[in-house]
């Protein structure tokens, strides 16, 4: 094959790697931390879009500053979940949290379809495009990579260098011992719930600069986020992004060698096959 | 809230063991479920009213399905989120048979077939898995299944399988088939909860609840986990199977999105949680009783265009304070209608 | 022990209730926007003598939510539409000497196919629809039409292009759009006859019933025509990263692509064609570019063509039926686009709200023609149907193995071009006869 090709195979699965890598995070924090497998993950990241979109359309704010509203706006509305939805079955058999998360999917997809329909949105934003032999990259896409990069860094910065974020990772390790030491458990879930939320909608934020979405859009990255979870491990924000990148170059690349309809096949099968050999994630410690 | 749900499943219980010595037959509760679901399935039959045909249709598949899934779920404790895989595949292969000109009983055998068969080879790789994972695992079977189907061709790949009316023909007619599918439902669905009581009632039941209550502690008293759990999870394979044939013979067609949709399982799961896992009235009453309110926001005109957000509240409310379902509730509170209450 | 059983039975009264009610419940169907009064109409009427009024309920069910909800409440409004006219028209007179106007009865069948054939067996049974029109979308039209089948109803269906649905041996089940098999033909006969040097082409399409029957139709023709297929490859229906896909095409190097699938999909495929600046002369896709919306694309959208099955701007005159040798019926198109205008606030008609009217107009020439509602005699009015309307000529196959299917309707397509403002606009570009532009080619 001509290099060139595969380069362009190359670039665009990473492209998409960071993207998946990000929209992956919110779930997996809140997977890893709270032990709650979170199903209304999609219709958040599809909120986070419309967020974005009305600020931008609306009220003309440039898409990253609206980002840092639509952020605001999830940080709030995750503390709102939890509290309502999740704190109450927090210790419960899985099947509770399950549902509890489903049910605020069914609840903000009503909401969305009856607001927006489920027809296509498109924002008219561009940052231009740089074009490299065969391979032409959009500017929105590049920042987005760059967003999750930096989006990475301040969640490890904050997991691993500040106070706060010690309790968290004490609470993901061993919620009664945490609570033992004087940390406030709840308090710390809801947080994390609201990170989650925040990541979750800041990812859509992003995706809708480039993309066009409805209000369903969230579904298939809440899937992707599964497997991401699985690949890269839960709760650490670098296992995410791994998780992600991976995701997205192997859906770069096979596609070169097989027909395109076959590589979903694979990545489900894939994903089967960790959780069955190594359940933690490939990057995950053992539990 | 937790104490509630224990409660309500601890075992053996002095009443569980009475009935268990009298054989499951003599179990007046089994009776009365089957008697009452009986007949309202005749009820359609007796006035030849097809719609009313057609609305139980959905209500006795909601049943029966749940009542499957409550076999793998509230009796071993596994939450499986991909359970329309088995309804699916049994429903393709079905599909795929009536059309090479097999009669409906073999389709509909072969369907349970396949549908035990995946869950055997399946269940003993997932069933390892706890908790979260095995949901996940479950997720990833059922759309690695969907997907591969899309891609292949003697099932039609992303187009299906439509059903030539002539296939009607040796049963009567189109009209006819319909009625002939609704029999053979509505045996399906009694045998489902037959099935699911036998289960329950059983030593091999009790061994399964063992496993979902300390599946550690279950291996150590001496319950064989893995085969047990792989049994469960074949019995509560091939009813769906089965169930998948007759939908898609009377719908005519079968489609990837149709046969896997995700959002069909997690539907049962509510319907199980809404009724009570773990019991076998709670399933039917919690199907039941989800799709008579499903049915009632869709048609309602002040309801439908908010009937997702109310049923999705509603949903909340129910985990949250009655996490036990209907029937567990009931059981907790009456502690002396767990004779009569399944 | 006594009282235990009494409350257990008051239990299982409960659940038989529960149990029953699915079947018997009073549920309210949604009316339509005919007026009220007609909703209070008796529905025994049937026998009705010399000089009665009657009204005729038309079923069917939209879907008010998921995935397809845009798309079935234009085909919805549509249908409204042509239920008002007629009833301000004073309805129709039988041959009895019965005046019948029409009302509507519908349940939101939520875009999949679960609950589609209950629903459709309430409106014939317990709303007593006379006649049935089918939901939007391939997939729930073949599952209603079963239902209509066996009842008996004759049903029109609209927004549904699949042909298989009329090679199972219906035989009162009518289609108003033109078939997938016919869907993309007409892209190749419009390139062939602009650039006859044209040889590599792509098929990229959403892998889905629909849009794959479409592609299978598109490439035995384009073969058959002397085309090589240089890549068919087909995309997961909610596929937004079309990049590795993009690559592919770069790689076989095709001179034309054609394909897309539905709304979603479509757009964001042209979308990033545009944004990877991929060298084609010709780029056709499915039912996304016919939309309004698609202009919000901006760049990206000129230069696609789309099938559709009708344009605002579309010339079915009389003098072209006449020219044809068929009978003229209904609104003409500008009339029928000011009436929705008017009727639905400013938005502009698409093809599937045509589609709607249209679905309302056959019955209406069909009850005319047969001068009664009998369900033979309006059988055998489909049957012989072959009229021009606004929305293109109408005429049904009456063959055995493919009874119902429309054979007389033909796709118009549409190409974006530039306007004078710069931003992007629609224009019929093939039939040669509707044509309002010249084809933009190459388009890149």
């Amino acid at each position: 094959m001509n290099p060139g090709f595969l380069l362009a195979y190359l670039i665009d699965g990473l492209l998409i790697g960071f993207v998946y890598g990000i929209a992956a995070m919110g779930l997996t924090l809140i997977w890893g931390v709270m032990n709650v497998i979170n199903l209304a993950h999609g219709p958040i990241i599809a909120l986070g879009m419309f967020g974005v979109y009305l600020l931008y359309t609306g009220a003309h704010i440039n898409p990253y500053l609206a980002l840092l509203i639509v952020a605001a706006v999830g940080l709030g509305g995750g503390f709102m979940i939890y509290w309502i939805a999740i704190h109450r079955v927090i210790n419960a058999p899985h099947l509770s949290t399950l549902l509890a998360t489903f049910a605020v999917n069914m609840i903000i997809i009503g909401l969305g379809t009856a607001a927006f329909s489920t027809s296509p949105y498109t924002m008219d934003f561009s940052l231009g495009s740089l074009t490299l032999g065969v391979v032409t990259i959009q500017g929105t896409r590049i920042v987005a990579a760059l967003a999750a990069i930096l989006v990475t860094g301040g969640l490890y910065l904050f997991l691993y260098r500040t106070a706060t974020g010690k309790y968290v990772r004490a609470v993901a390790n061993n919620r009664a011992a945490a609570e033992l030491m004087g940390i406030p458990s709840a308090r710390i879930l809801a947080l994390s719930f609201g990170l989650g939320t925040l990541l979750a909608m800041v990812s859509g934020g992003l995706i809708a600069t480039f993309f066009p979405f409805t209000i369903l859009s969230g579904g298939a990255y809440e899937l992707k986020s599964f497997v991401i979870g699985v690949l890269g491990g839960l709760g650490n924000p670098l296992g995410a992004l791994a998780g992600g990148l991976i995701l997205g170059l192997f859906e770069g690349i096979i596609p070169a060698f097989v027909p395109n309809t076959w590589v979903p096949v694979f990545e489900f099968l894939l994903f089967v096959l960790i959780l069955l050999v190594r359940p933690t994630g490939l990057f995950g410690a053992k539990r | 809230m937790k104490d509630q749900q224990q409660s309500s499943v601890a075992l053996p219980l002095p009443a569980g063991r009475a009935a268990y010595a009298l054989g499951v037959w003599r179990n007046p509760g089994l009776w009365l479920v089957l008697a009452v679901v009986g007949l309202v399935g005749a009820y359609p039959i007796i006035t030849n009213q097809a719609a009313t045909r057609e609305a139980i249709f959905t209500t006795l598949l909601s049943i029966a399905l749940a009542s499957s899934l409550n076999i793998l779920l509230g009796y071993t404790g596994y939450v499986s989120f991909g359970h329309v895989v088995f309804f699916g595949l049994g429903g393709y292969l079905g599909m795929y048979l009536l059309n090479s000109g097999v009669g409906l009983p073999v389709a509909v055998l072969a369907g349970g077939m396949i549908a035990g068969l995946l869950a055997f080879l399946l269940g003993s790789a997932i069933l390892r898995l706890r908790g979260a994972y095995f949901a996940l695992a479950t997720i990833g079977i059922n759309e690695a299944m969907r997907t591969f189907i899309s891609n292949f061709g003697p099932f039609g790949g992303p187009t299906g399988i439509s059903l030539n009316f002539a296939v009607y023909k040796p049963y009567g007619g189109a009209a006819q088939a319909l009625w002939l599918t609704y029999y053979s439902l509505l045996s399906l669905t009694l045998v489902a909860i037959v099935l699911s009581f036998q289960v329950k009632h059983s030593k091999f039941g009790l061994g399964l609840r063992a496993i979902r209550e300390d599946e550690d502690a279950a291996e150590v008293m001496g319950v064989i986990t893995p085969r047990a759990k792989t049994w469960a999870y074949v019995l509560s394979a091939i009813i769906p199977g089965m169930a998948g044939v007759l939908f898609f013979f009377k719908n005519g067609n079968i489609e990837p999105l149709d046969a896997f949709r995700l959002h069909f399982s997690i539907e049962l799961l509510v319907m199980v949680m809404l009724g009570g896992q773990g019991t076998v009235l709670g399933p039917v009453l919690g199907a039941a009783g989800y799709q008579q309110l499903r049915g009632f926001l869709l048609t309602n005109p002040t309801f439908k265009d908010y009937q997702l957000v109310l049923a999705g509240a509603l949903l909340l409310l129910i985990v949250l304070f009655i996490p036990a379902g209907a029937i567990g509730w009931l059981r907790a509170r009456f502690p002396r209608l767990r004779r009569v209450l399944p | 022990m006594k009282h235990h059983g009494s409350l257990m039975t008051a239990i299982l009264i409960a659940l038989a209730l529960v149990l029953a009610g699915c079947g018997s419940a009073p549920q309210a169907p949604t009316s339509g926007g005919a007026e009220s009064s007609a909703t209070t109409a008796p529905a025994a009427a049937t026998t009705a003598p010399t000089g009665a009024t009657k009204t005729v309920i038309i079923g069917y069910t939209a879907s008010n939510t998921g995935k397809l909800n845009v798309e079935s409440n234009r085909q919805s409004n549509g249908l409204n539409l042509w239920i008002k006219q007629i009833n301000e028209a004073g309805g129709i007179t039988l041959s009895d000497g019965t005046v019948i106007t029409f009302d509507t009865r519908s349940y939101d069948d939520e875009s999949n196919k679960d609950r589609v054939q209950e629903l459709y067996s309430r409106l014939i049974n317990e709303d007593n629809a006379d006649f049935l029109i089918s939901p939007y979308s391939s997939g729930l039209a073949d599952a209603s039409a079963v239902i209509a089948e066996q009842y008996g109803r004759i049903m029109i269906t609209t927004g549904a292009a699949s042909d298989d649905t009329y090679t199972k041996g219906y035989t009162l089940v009518y289609q108003a759009y033109t078939p997938a098999s016919r869907y993309l033909t007409g892209a190749i006969d419009a390139l062939k006859q602009q650039d006859p040097n044209v040889k590599k082409i792509a098929i990229v399409h959403e892998n889905d019933k629909f849009s794959s029957d479409v592609s299978k139709a598109l490439r035995a023709y384009a073969e058959a025509q002397g085309y090589e297929i240089v890549l068919d490859e087909g995309y997961d229906s909610n596929t937004t990263d079309f990049g590795p896909i993009i690559n592919k095409v770069l790689q076989a190097a095709p001179e034309a692509l054609l394909g897309g699938g539905h709304f979603q999909d479509g757009t964001t495929l042209a979308k990033q064609i545009a944004e990877k600046q991929l060298p084609l002369k010709f780029l056709a896709l499915l039912v996304a570019p016919p939309e309004p919306s698609f202009a919000d694309l901006g760049d990206a959208a000129l230069g696609v063509v789309g099938p559709s099955q009708w344009e605002t701007q579309a010339a079915f005159s009389e003098d072209a039926a006449k020219a044809l040798g068929v009978e003229w019926f209904g609104p003409t198109g500008a009339e029928f686009v000011s009436a929705y205008q008017a009727a639905y606030g400013g938005e502009e008609p698409s093809y599937h709200a045509a589609g709607g009217y249209i679905a309302g107009l056959i019955l209406q020439r069909a009850i005319e023609q047969a001068g009664s509602l009998d369900t033979e005699a309006v059988k055998a009015a489909l049957d012989q149907m072959d009229v021009m309307t606004f929305f293109g000529r109408i005429k049904f196959s009456t063959a055995a193995e493919s009874h119902g299917l429309q054979e007389g309707h033909e796709m118009v397509y549409i190409q974006w071009q530039a306007g004078a403002d710069g931003k992007p606009e629609k224009q019929v570009v093939w039939p040669n006869e509707a044509q309002t532009a010249e084809l933009l080619y190459p388009v890149r």
